[in-house]
């Protein structure tokens, strides 16, 4: 596949919410208005994208068996960076999406990518499907909010809309109006896909998130051999990070 | 008393992790296609969200706090709460393997369930102490299991319904469902206040 097919799959062909029906908890819960939805998919993508680059550097040398935990920790530390930033430099958006800062660690699309993709692809490879995962994941989180900010309080990106600000339908604001635009977003996708031949995931699971392979499995180029050193040099310190926290727990 | 009681009935109803927070809704879609198998999913979750508290907050209290290390808490919470859905699974099918023989399928993909490291992190946020975090924790999982069952209920009438308008089989249709049983539990806002405040 060649690279722009890889960074612009993620958009809408294969966009991880509408169309793989991943990461929806983030999704429906922080995207009360467009500025929220734009402050989660930033986020997610930037931890998306390192966490692309990492695992596909240390595919080499992470011991399959023990895979899942490595990935969990390289991507637990990522989003740990993320937050002190974000308490650092935007305390407002911090504050907005709270609790779901943390949680982009069991973010499905994260680890689904970090499975599917990036342990058996080169480095430039893994941060262009990084990349294009992220914005199809900001994409959809920015309509989402988009949508829901006009009926729920009347307003676009924080600009009033005279008549509808007056009367907003602040349903669409609280959890149910989440499902409901969800499913009508849902619906309108049905309907446009209707005919056309475009695979599309019909059920929820959590069995898929580790499971996800991309369309096309063909083999790749090997990395480039100045990749190596680095990546065995951070290697050893993940690991024995994780196991400190292992026997920490027993 | 009183607390506990109220701290209990408002993560049941009010604060349902599934319907008004959003946490754990991939589980929510994903397994409710049969009653058993979301009664099933249902117990796991209890149990391990009660486990995960009982060991992450200790932890949080006496171990990062007092060092200064607190912002390690993402990293420590999911690694503690992945090592212990592991071990809960090893001792299980050691021990118990009836149980495991109907929990076991599920307790692997609990690991990724945001409700769970949600609820041990609320725990903290919330700064309760040890026995309200529990009671929270419990309470948490008793409101994802009201959820789940309802919701099994409710898909059973519309999985492969041939009356819905076309676009609107299959995802859609869930969607709008849990969004109905949403605004259903709007009603309870307050409820708890009104009852033992």
């Amino acid at each position: 596949m060649n690279k722009l097919g890889i960074l612009t799959r993620g958009f809408f062909r294969e966009n991880p919410v509408l169309m793989l029906l991943l990461g929806c908890c983030p999704f429906l819960a922080v995207t009360t208005s467009a500025i929220n939805g734009l402050g989660m998919g930033g986020c997610t993508t930037v931890v998306l994208i390192l966490s692309n680059v990492i695992i596909s550097l240390l595919r080499k040398v992470i011991p399959d068996n023990v895979r899942i935990p490595c990935y969990i920790v390289v991507i637990a530390t990522l989003v740990t960076i993320v937050q002190m930033l974000l308490q650092a430099f935007l305390p407002d958006l911090n504050k907005a999406l709270g609790l779901y800062i943390p949680l982009i660690v069991v973010n499905c699309i994260i680890m689904g990518r970090a499975e599917g993709f990036a342990n058996k692809n080169t480095v430039g490879d893994s941060f262009l499907d990084g990349l294009g995962m992220g914005i199809g994941f900001t994409i959809a989180c920015f309509l989402m909010g988009a949508v829901r900010e006009l009926f729920g309080a009347g307003t676009i990106l924080g600009f009033s809309l005279g008549a509808m600000t007056a009367h907003p339908m602040v349903v669409f604001m609280l959890p149910a109006g989440g499902f409901f635009v969800f499913g009508i977003l849902n619906a309108v996708v049905n309907q446009a896909l209707k005919g056309k031949d475009v695979p599309r995931a019909t059920e929820f699971g959590c069995e898929g998130c580790l499971m996800i392979q991309p369309a096309e499995e063909e083999p790749k180029v090997e990395a480039p051999k100045a990749e190596a050193p680095k990546a065995e040099a951070s290697a050893p310190a993940a690991q024995d990070k994780e196991e400190g926290k292992e026997s920490e727990d027993k | 008393m009183k607390i506990m009681l109220m701290i209990l009935f408002s993560m049941i109803l009010i604060n349902n992790y599934l319907l008004s927070q959003f946490l754990g809704i991939c589980s929510f879609l994903g397994v409710t296609k049969k009653l058993d198998s979301a009664v099933g999913m249902s117990y796991a979750v209890i149990f391990v969200m009660v486990l995960a508290t009982v060991v992450t907050w200790p932890i949080q209290t006496f171990l990062l706090d007092p060092n200064g290390i607190g912002y390690m808490q993402t990293v420590v919470f999911i690694l503690v709460i992945a090592a212990l859905v592991q071990l809960v699974e090893i001792t299980m099918k050691k021990y118990m393997p009836a149980l495991h023989k109907s929990l076991g399928i599920f307790l692997p993909l609990i690991t990724t369930n945001c409700a769970v490291l949600g609820v041990a992190i609320t725990n903290i946020d919330n700064g309760y102490n040890f026995a309200q975090s529990i009671v929270e924790s419990l309470g948490a999982g008793l409101g994802y299991m009201l959820a789940m069952v309802l919701f099994a209920g409710i898909r059973s009438k519309i999985d492969d319904n041939e009356s819905i308008p076309k676009a609107f089989q299959g995802t859609p249709a869930i969607l709008i469902a849990a969004s109905i049983l949403a605004m259903s539990f709007m009603g309870f806002s307050g409820m708890v206040d009104g009852i033992f405040g």
